[in-house]
């Protein structure tokens, strides 16, 4: 796939940042404001989308960023299940017992469970949509050559 | 409201069918994007923030994922014949939906007014919701705390999604 034009470019270098930026924001204070996991994620993996469609494929060595994206998916549910399996041992023998310290109402660092919660399954949609972006991109090009 | 939301949900189905007729399937994918950003517009009259901006998101990324593929194909639809099998088809599918028609009619004969009451096991999950999660967003209490099980399920969907894709759309294999 081949780049956009200079304008494209420079743009896209000033935003990314700030898309990325704004996407760990709703998913960090996803228990505070709306948003969470599913919104923040895709809104990381547009930061990436954005880079590569204004970049194009000649520079970034896609292969091993999707063998990068898939292990980190992966991680993000199996630590997911794992916090969830920590509720049978501490929380009452219960599945998804929210077994830590609540704290405030509103403060950042509150409700327990449920902002590591957030952040694992922001990291997994995130490197899920961009998995099945790079995908398709990887099979263009392998059908090109 | 209910006059602006039946205004928004026209719009949605003249996109919807304008996107079945376009010749051009470029129109077609942006007629499409039509849908989306009208239910996003509905999420937000009915106050649910957080729907709203899931739909957003999401309607963005699948509107640049399709125009990228529509632009790198054809973007010319394929027609087939119109014969003897379509009309029956066709006809099942009217007959199909004037029952559906008949039977959602008795169904919300039977429903609150819009907007007013709740159904009875969201009163258990609205009654001191902060207290049990500590979360002050409602939403995220119930997905996260009280539909765990749900909210696994999904996460595996999408990770289930990924392994499809990825094994129908490798040609060669990793080294």
């Amino acid at each position: 796939m081949k780049g956009m034009t200079i304008i494209v470019k420079k743009t896209t270098q000033l935003i990314a940042g700030m898309i990325f930026l704004y996407g760990i924001y709703i998913i960090l204070h996803g228990h505070l404001t709306p948003g969470g996991g599913f919104a923040g994620g895709i809104i990381l993996a547009g930061s990436f989308i954005l880079l590569i469609l204004a970049y194009g494929s000649d520079f970034l060595i896609l292969v091993r960023k999707e063998s990068g994206s898939t292990i980190y998916e992966n991680l993000g549910v199996l630590v997911f299940l794992f916090l969830a399996l920590t509720g049978l041992l501490f929380g009452g023998r219960i599945f998804f017992a929210n077994w830590l310290p609540h704290g405030t109402p509103g403060e950042l660092i509150s409700a327990g469970f449920l902002p590591l919660y957030n952040i694992c399954v922001g990291i997994e949609v995130a490197a899920s949509i961009l998995s099945i972006f790079l995908a398709l991109i990887i099979f263009k090009e392998e059908i090109l050559k | 409201m209910e006059l602006t939301i039946s205004v928004i949900v026209g719009f949605m189905i003249l996109g919807a069918i304008y996107a079945i007729h376009a010749r051009d399937i470029l129109s077609a994918v942006i007629a499409g994007g039509i849908v989306g950003y009208s239910l996003v517009i509905c999420f937000l009259l009915i106050k649910a923030p957080d729907l709203a901006i899931v739909q957003i998101v999401v309607e963005t990324i699948t509107l640049i994922i399709m125009i990228a593929v529509v632009l790198d194909s054809s973007r010319t639809e394929a027609y087939g014949r119109f014969d003897g099998q379509a009309y029956a088809t066709a006809g099942a599918a009217l007959v199909i939906l004037l029952i559906l028609f008949w039977l959602f009619r008795h169904a919300s004969a039977s429903l609150d007014h819009f907007g007013e009451g709740t159904l009875r096991m969201s009163d258990a999950y609205i009654n001191g919701a902060v207290e049990k999660t500590g979360s002050v967003n409602l939403v995220t209490g119930v997905i996260f705390d009280f539909r765990g099980y749900d909210t696994l399920g999904e996460a595996t969907v999408l990770v289930t999604a990924v392994l499809g894709v990825l094994t129908i759309l490798r040609i060669r294999g990793r080294k």
